[in-house]
């Protein structure tokens, strides 16, 4: 038995996500071994080698891999573990690189994927949420080779450092030409990232406005050293980014502390929040279902309230 | 050039799963089942398609039950030309779907094919890229703006911390985000024209696939319930309870 990991990387360095992946391909109890696929990527394999109990770095390294597009990407998952006897599980953190890739990676092994895993049983039996986390099913997998996506906020990441695993190069697989990147705009956040964050200062349909959304809530998140997120009625409505969506179909997140500030708490919300540590919610309207999840509610008008919780920390 | 759109029946979004008793899954007697709103967002991207010139002919496919005929009807009366039904009421993992669903694009001939980037119901993201795999086609996942000229798409789609531009040459596979489109308000005379355009139903058992599942649900149970907390007076007692009883800030 072995565990293959698809690192998701920058090329000089491992994304956090990735230690949340091991910590579950640990709980499987094979050997675990981390695919580092780019194009000059010999840091990022690095990075990957030093992470505590890892026992084997496989690095691709080729152009064709430069913008990890998941065609490419696949192919080579499926070459690495048609050339290892001795694979029998497949995980990737289920942030957006690794829904996009890991069900091509299922489907070219003819295997059925466990999206989601937020707790392993057994080498073979695991859980998932489904329905907007409203039920959990646990699962047993008959496949030969298990694919499965893991949930980084229901995993602690392992240590990145302190491991000391073997680094193999491996031979490229086949360019397939199907696409190109074009360009990507990443905005660089002067904050936290979402997932990664200890602190979410959240907004909802409250705020009234992308300008007040912002003056609001930036003042707080400031002072809280805190990530920004939205839920989906203020994206809808054009107060923040796609990305700074939290729920069933944007972001999952569990930090210390989720201030959700003008948010109703719709079931499709609450199942992308649910599982922080502690949850205040500031909302005028005192039914709201979001105080139903609530550690700390405070029913008033976030206009003045959260001007008066910046001042006060 | 044809495009296949991607059906799926689901309980309805604005309803609350419930878990049976017997924890054998989540009760559907008597709810009502919608088409799965990533679904409704794939239909409108394709027949817009259509209507700027781009496609000749949208036909939605679902696999399933026979009253995925209700979908089907719901997909042609926001604009889909006809409907395919793969029936069968065995339970469908998303490798099956995809497999069924590469037989009815293999069949028709497909350019396109756009899928909802996850179903409500299993919340598992996986059929449209698993179809992208076995076609052998490109993928653009979470799209939020899809333009097709001619042999070639240019689609963005949404990535961790931003957007990322693909250009791909057809034949693709598309999967939708939130933010693609707004699926138009289905009017009745629509409905009426939809009941008469053509439904084709197949037999899944009749295609020769391998559907099986592969997993086993052993169990399905209520998530642990989160206790509702505390009302506090104001801010002051906000910051005090989070410092020294949360002890988070």
């Amino acid at each position: 038995m072995s565990t293959l990991i698809i690192a998701e990387h920058d090329n000089a360095a491992l994304k956090p996500a990735t230690l949340n992946a091991i910590a579950a391909a640990l709980q499987i109890g094979a050997p675990v071994h981390v695919l580092v696929a780019g194009s000059g990527c010999a840091a990022a394999g690095q990075s990957a080698a030093a992470v505590a109990g890892v026992a084997k770095v496989l690095v691709a390294d080729a152009p064709h891999y430069g913008a990890q597009l998941a065609e490419n990407l696949a192919a080579l998952v499926q070459q690495q573990v048609r050339a290892d006897a001795s694979c029998t599980h497949v995980l990737a953190a289920a942030t957006a690189q690794g829904k996009n890739v890991l069900p091509r990676v299922a489907a070219l092994l003819d295997s059925s994927q466990i999206s989601d895993v937020t707790a392993v049983e057994s080498a073979d039996t695991f859980r998932r949420p489904f329905y907007a986390g409203n039920a959990i099913a646990r699962v047993q997998s008959g496949d030969r080779i298990k694919v499965l996506s893991i949930r980084t906020t229901a995993f602690d990441p392992v240590a990145a450092r302190g491991g000391s695993a073997v680094v193999e190069t491996v031979p490229a697989g086949p360019d397939l030409g199907l696409t190109e990147l074009a360009g990507r705009e990443v905005v660089a956040l002067e904050r936290p990232e979402l997932t990664a964050a200890s602190i979410i200062v959240s907004g909802g349909r409250g705020l009234g406005s992308a300008d007040k959304f912002h003056a609001v809530l930036e003042p707080l998140a400031d002072k809280l050293g805190a990530a920004l997120g939205a839920s989906r009625a203020a994206v809808d409505a054009g107060y923040a980014p796609n990305d700074y969506q939290v729920g069933q179909t944007g972001k999952i997140v569990a930090p210390q502390l989720y201030v959700a500030v003008g948010i109703s708490g719709a079931i499709q919300h609450l199942a992308g929040m649910k599982d922080s540590k502690v949850i205040v919610a500031i909302n005028k309207d005192a039914e709201a279902p979001i105080f139903q999840v609530a550690d700390y509610g405070l029913v008033g008008d976030l206009f003045t309230t959260v001007p008066e919780l910046v001042s006060s920390l | 050039m044809k495009i296949l759109v991607a059906v799926k029946r689901v309980l309805d979004y604005n309803i609350k799963a419930r878990v049976k008793a017997d924890g054998s899954g989540v009760d559907l007697a008597n709810q009502k089942l919608s088409m799965n709103p990533f679904d409704e967002i794939a239909c409108e991207e394709a027949v817009r398609l259509k209507e700027a010139g781009v496609a000749t002919e949208v036909i939605a496919v679902s696999c399933g039950v026979a009253g995925c005929q209700e979908t089907l009807r719901s997909a042609m009366a926001i604009g889909a030309d006809r409907g395919v039904l793969v029936e069968t009421d065995a339970v469908l993992e998303p490798l099956a779907v995809a497999k069924l669903m590469q037989h009815v694009a293999v069949k028709e001939g497909v350019r396109v094919a756009i899928f909802g980037k996850q179903a409500i119901d299993d919340d598992a993201g996986q059929a449209g890229q698993m179809f992208g795999a076995l076609m052998g086609w490109a993928q653009a996942t979470f799209a939020s703006s899809v333009k097709i000229e001619g042999d070639a798409a240019i689609i963005s789609r949404e990535i961790d911390g931003g957007l990322e531009t693909l250009r791909m040459k057809l034949p693709v596979v598309i999967t939708t985000d939130l933010r693609l489109n707004e699926p138009r308000f289905i009017t009745l005379p629509n409905i009426m024209k939809a009941k008469k355009k053509p439904l084709e139903v197949i037999k899944a058992s009749d295609l020769g696939l391998d559907l099986a599942p592969r997993t086993t649900v052993l169990r399905v149970e209520e998530p642990a319930g989160r206790q509702a907390g505390i009302r506090v007076a104001d801010v002051a007692e906000l910051v005090k309870r989070l410092k020294e009883e949360a002890k988070v800030i």
